[in-house]
């Protein structure tokens, strides 16, 4: 049979290949990359290059509109494919962890001095509100928190209470969950919060240094200041470290779409959101650590030398990580 | 394509063409979340169930804490990365997404990023999850003031109906992570029309002036109407074409041979126009 109309000849030539990068297609969505073999993935880029031209002939000399629409959406299918990730995920996260996350954490290091600065500014406030009224720790350290670390409790108490992680050694690793969830939650939220041109980060920041300055004020008027620096510390550098890359990452948001510069508000809002992103995923790391931290170095260490260690040792790490010289990668 | 131009994106590849996204629009995003947040609490209640019953029959104090601590970190992974964890997969969409049609592209044509979908769900956090644990927490504590729901209520309304604010169907997150969602129809190619008119086309000789009587438009309307092939539609638009071109029928002509032939004719016709660069939109155009 021969076909009268150019565009029929041109569908009837093509339509093998068509149809076999849509099998192919089928397989890749419906199965798994793996489920196809060396030759196929090979085909695919070429198949999807000859479709794509298909089409934009197709639309330039065929009036077949149910052929257009087909090579509209096989077209679509196969782009996501061949421009779709396919590398593994340990090569994405190799990746993630040699080059990306540090270098988006350098790139937040204005956002993240201005965050330690507030979390500083949060502990001070707190400290002078307490010395000048006792009465404010409840407002900064809430009950839950608290667990009987409050100024009613006697010094001896607050001592016991540094050494043996607020319960029996056997809760050890639902603590440990427990803290890291929460950490985690709160993290996320300081970021996802910088939305709103930054405020509730910084509300957020500040809040969590008030906290901390409560609990030195407190431990530092029973003369357990440099006790409650090691319980405090050994795990405190990682997550606190997270806590305001955190909430850096959400001022870099807030920022970039109250001032967005040069770009457009909506790019100067994607380009923020992708460093931060970085970031985020980061942290969340930093804080299971710091989790495990918590919840077992410290229980398990109850040397006030050794825990200013570990926790000196962890500074220097996540220093040298983030901000030591690497090599220029060349490009 | 059918579902109107109003939710057709230019989305030029790196080739140069033009691919003609569809974006998916309010009601399929709702319904796909409502999919994945039905799955999400039939998994945390499952997840609770198992873990209370590993509790009673392992009995001991280990038996509740392995229990516990699986439940605790089952519950986060999922609060903050069933949606991240899929749509980073190679579908690029949640079970939910995948089920009404829709999955994740990234705005500029490129490579859809993983820092993009970290971000673009991580803000699910303040737009969903915030204000409804402000609200559990609150309802726990028996607290709860009015005001409080309100302004709670009013905040889930603004984040929940941004997406209906903005031509893109961008949620806050697809803002911040430079993302959008697209549908991604199954279609099946269907029969070329003018395959079966082409060979009918001896019997029914048109004049170059019948042929001129109509556009690509009216051309599309008639596919559908042979394609579909009821019989009524096709009678009546028989005899609204024999109208028009003044074609004299014979006593036994088949009214769907007819149409079918008229078809292949006009498409000849118009695409030997189009060729020459000349294209006709409908049959009002020159």
């Amino acid at each position: 049979m021969t076909a009268a109309l150019k565009s029929q000849r041109f569908r009837e030539e093509r339509e093998a290949d068509w149809k076999r990068l849509e099998r192919l297609m089928d397989r890749a969505e419906k199965r798994s990359v793996a489920s196809l073999s060396d030759d196929e993935i090979l085909a695919i880029p070429v198949l999807y290059r000859s479709t794509l031209s298909a089409l934009s002939v197709a639309r330039e000399t065929s009036l077949d509109r149910g052929l257009i629409d087909y090579l509209e959406v096989l077209s679509a299918r196969a782009y996501f494919f061949v421009y779709g990730s396919r590398s593994t995920l340990l090569d994405r996260l190799g990746g993630f962890f040699r080059k990306d996350w540090p270098a988006a954490v350098r790139g937040v290091w204005r956002e993240t001095v201005v965050a330690a600065l507030l979390t500083a500014l949060g502990a001070v406030a707190a400290a002078l509100l307490i010395a000048h009224d006792a009465q404010w720790y409840h407002v900064f350290v809430p009950e839950a928190l608290a667990g009987g670390r409050d100024p009613a409790a006697s010094t001896e108490a607050l001592r016991e209470m540094l050494y043996d992680g607020g319960g029996s050694g056997d809760g050890l690793s639902v603590f440990a969950t427990f803290l890291f969830t929460h950490n985690a939650q709160v993290a996320l939220l300081a970021f996802a919060l910088g939305f709103a041109f930054c405020v509730p980060s910084l509300m957020l920041l500040i809040y969590n240094g008030a906290t901390l300055g409560a609990f030195l004020t407190l431990y530092f008027s029973r003369g357990l200041g440099f006790e409650l620096g090691g319980w405090l510390l050994i795990h405190g550098v990682t997550e606190l470290f997270a806590v305001m890359l955190a909430g850096a990452a959400g001022i870099r948001v807030g920022w970039s779409l109250a001032f967005p510069g040069v770009l457009s508000r909506l790019d100067a809002l994607t380009a923020a959101g992708r460093t931060a992103g970085a970031v985020m995923g980061g942290v969340v790391v930093m804080l299971f650590f710091a989790g495990l931290l918590e919840g077992f170095g410290r229980q398990l260490i109850n040397n006030d030398l050794i825990r200013y260690a570990v926790a000196a040792t962890t500074a220097l790490l996540w220093a040298v990580y983030f901000y030591g010289p690497r090599r220029e990668a060349r490009s | 394509m059918s579902a109107g131009d109003k939710a057709t994106r230019v989305f030029v590849t790196p080739e140069g063409v033009d691919l003609r996204l569809q974006i998916g629009d309010g009601g399929q995003r709702a319904a796909a979340f409502f999919i994945d947040t039905v799955i999400i609490v039939a998994a945390l209640i499952a997840l609770t169930m198992l873990a209370f019953a590993a509790g009673l029959t392992t009995g001991g104090q280990a038996g509740t804490e392995i229990a516990a601590i699986i439940w605790l970190l089952v519950a986060f992974l999922l609060r903050n990365f069933y949606f991240t964890a899929f749509e980073l997969g190679a579908a690029a969409a949640t079970p939910g997404k995948r089920l009404v049609g829709l999955r994740v592209a990234a705005r500029d044509g490129g490579r859809l990023r993983a820092e993009g979908v970290l971000v673009r769900n991580a803000m699910r956090e303040l737009e969903v999850f915030m204000p409804l644990s402000v609200i559990m927490i609150r309802t726990q504590e028996g607290g709860g003031q009015a005001w409080m729901y309100l302004l709670a209520v009013i905040w889930v309304g603004i984040f929940a109906l941004f997406p209906l604010f903005n031509r893109d169907r961008l949620r806050i997150g697809d803002l911040v992570g430079g993302t959008w969602v697209v549908r991604t129809p199954s279609q099946r190619l269907t029969r070329d029309m003018a395959v079966e008119g082409s060979e009918r086309l001896v019997r029914y000789p048109f004049t170059p002036t019948q042929l001129d009587a109509y556009g690509e438009k009216e051309l599309h309307v008639l596919e559908e109407v042979i394609r579909r092939r009821d019989r009524r539609t096709v009678r009546a638009v028989a005899e609204r074409i024999s109208a028009k071109i003044a074609w004299s029928a014979s006593p036994d002509q088949d009214d769907y041979d007819f149409l079918s032939a008229y078809y292949a004719a006009l498409r000849g016709r118009l695409e030997g126009r189009m060729l020459m660069g000349r294209r006709r939109r409908d049959k009002h155009a020159a």
